[in-house]
């Protein structure tokens, strides 16, 4: 084998991480590489240890053991360098109630040491519809503009790597639409993501692979083709195609074009 | 990593500072209760209380002071808690930036907003009839104790806000101190408190910091109080600081 497939470094590498919080073991031996570009869903329950592995992966937290790399740095050697390579959208939005959305931006883009913070400021609230809101206090802003805020946050100085923490949680049905189209727009401009969900349509929709991590261990790991192959082979049924709940309330609220793009997906 | 450290610290502090105007309730009410308890204890208590002094006012203001300081710091605590509980203490720290200068911003800006209601304080003390003929040098050397307290204070009060579990308590661990300049010469003279109280309130922190400020403005000889009163603030900040680390390593490792 001379000719052996050049592949590229992977943009995260997990190897054999083990973290407890005093006798509870919540990650026992995690190992998953993402490839750069994609869009990688951790797939698990609450509790599973999903919020723990993003925190070690964006140096928040140290493991007790093993090792994992991002961007080719390691967590542990380079945290700095990772922290240049990242961007992290936590469970809660993390936004400031206090300022205004296009403060908050302007606030991330300084703290990045950006050249022009006012100009990335613009072309985020452009790009994320909330120019008009740009001088409103967050505190006024709905969940999904929080969020959509809270993800454009995430995206100033344009890092490789974006760690999304159940990034729809709590959201209403055209606010989570919102945010997976901007995730999917997110890979097509070749950054990689790391999504943890506990929703499994949203892994369906999203991610090029699923990684299902159950008491502390990865437990499977494929392409949905692959993960569904580990199921016996499909029956075929005849099911009255009943509108989803979900379907009804798009078309009622009316908002045309997300309901057309919520079709395209499913 | 240290190379951002003032950049980032002034980026930082500049996002508390306009919390701060932005909810100038925090001030007033930081200014209006020490200003409350003034107009009280000149106005209602001070005309039984036998201070030896003439001018009431004068002799009751430093305590005033240490009070507003008290109360001023659980503010502190109360914005770092809320940082920690609204994630972006996290974002901020997986973020390329000097991860002390999240600590730093909020030590800068409790130094600041105390410093506005003390001198809000000092304006209505003077109205009320305060008054001094303390040189330059006197009042660099209040400034200077006044702000050492703050800084001790303030990192206890960091400590508080990197450890509780609610909010309230974040911000309650500041009454036993907001309480302790009435058990001191703050507004009665020590000597005619009873015995184990006396005692208590001539070594505790408190008195010494009072009777200093005190002898400066009024342009007394300075005595042993000064260093005392330096002792237990630089005490007090060492072991702060030390706790306060400590406790930010544990929270960020």
């Amino acid at each position: 084998m001379t000719n052996a497939p050049i592949t590229p470094e992977p943009a995260i590498r997990v190897r054999a991480i083990e973290k407890s919080y005093k006798e509870l073991r919540v990650l026992r031996g995690v190992d998953f590489d993402v490839e750069p570009g994609t869009i990688f869903a951790l797939l698990g329950s609450n509790g599973a240890g999903k919020t723990t592995m993003v925190k070690i992966l964006s140096t928040l937290l140290s493991p007790d053991a093993g090792s994992a790399s991002v961007n080719g740095f390691d967590v542990a050697a380079h945290a700095e360098r990772v922290r240049e390579s990242i961007s992290l959208t936590g469970q809660f939005a993390a936004v400031d109630e206090i300022l205004s959305g296009r403060e908050n931006l302007v606030l991330v883009a300084r703290l990045r040491h950006l050249k022009d913070p006012g100009q990335a400021a613009d072309d985020l609230l452009a790009r994320f519809n909330l120019s008009e809101a740009a001088s409103r206090k967050v505190s006024a802003y709905s969940g999904g503009m929080r969020r959509r805020l809270d993800i454009a946050m995430s995206l100033i100085g344009q890092p490789e790597v974006i760690f999304l923490d159940e990034p729809t949680t709590g959201l209403d049905p055209e606010a989570r639409i919102e945010v997976w189209q901007v995730i999917q727009e997110l890979a097509k401009r070749g950054t990689t993501v790391l999504l943890t969900t506990q929703y499994l349509d949203e892994a369906e929709q999203l991610a090029d692979r699923i990684a299902i991590l159950h008491q502390g261990r990865i437990i499977a790991n494929g392409t949905l083709a692959e993960l569904k192959q580990l199921l016996p082979p499909a029956k075929v049924e005849y099911v009255e195609k009943q509108p989803t709940l979900e379907d009804i309330f798009l078309a009622l609220v009316g908002n045309e074009g997300k309901v057309a793009s919520s079709k395209e997906q499913s | 990593m240290s190379t951002h450290f003032f950049g980032d610290t002034a980026v930082l502090l500049g996002r508390s500072m306009r919390h701060i105007f932005r909810s100038a309730d925090t001030i007033i009410t930081t200014a209006i209760t020490p200003i409350a308890l003034m107009l009280l204890f000149v106005y209602v208590f001070g005309g039984a209380i036998k201070t030896g002094t003439e001018n009431y006012v004068n002799y009751l203001l430093p305590g005033i002071m240490l009070i507003a300081i008290a109360s001023g710091i659980a503010y502190t605590a109360v914005r770092l808690f809320t940082d920690m509980k609204s994630g972006i203490f996290e974002r901020f720290h997986s973020m390329p930036i000097a991860r002390s200068s999240v600590l730093w911003a909020h030590v800068l800006t409790s130094m600041v907003a105390n410093g506005i209601s003390l001198v809000i304080i000092v304006l209505v003390a003077l109205l009320m009839g305060f008054r001094t003929s303390a040189s330059l040098l006197s009042w660099l050397a209040i400034i200077g104790i006044l702000a050492l307290f703050t800084l001790a204070l303030t990192w206890l009060a960091i400590i508080a806000g990197l450890t509780a579990k609610s909010v309230d308590g974040a911000g309650g661990f500041s009454y036993p101190l907001i309480f302790l300049p009435f058990i001191s010469s703050a507004f009665v003279p020590t000597a005619t408190m009873p015995g184990p109280v006396r005692a208590f309130a001539e070594n505790q922190p408190v008195t010494s910091i009072v009777n200093t400020i005190q002898d400066l403005y009024e342009q007394r000889p300075i005595g042993s109080d000064i260093w005392v009163a330096l002792a237990w603030c630089l005490g007090i900040l060492v072991l702060a600081y030390f706790f306060a680390v400590a406790a930010f390593r544990r929270k960020i490792s």
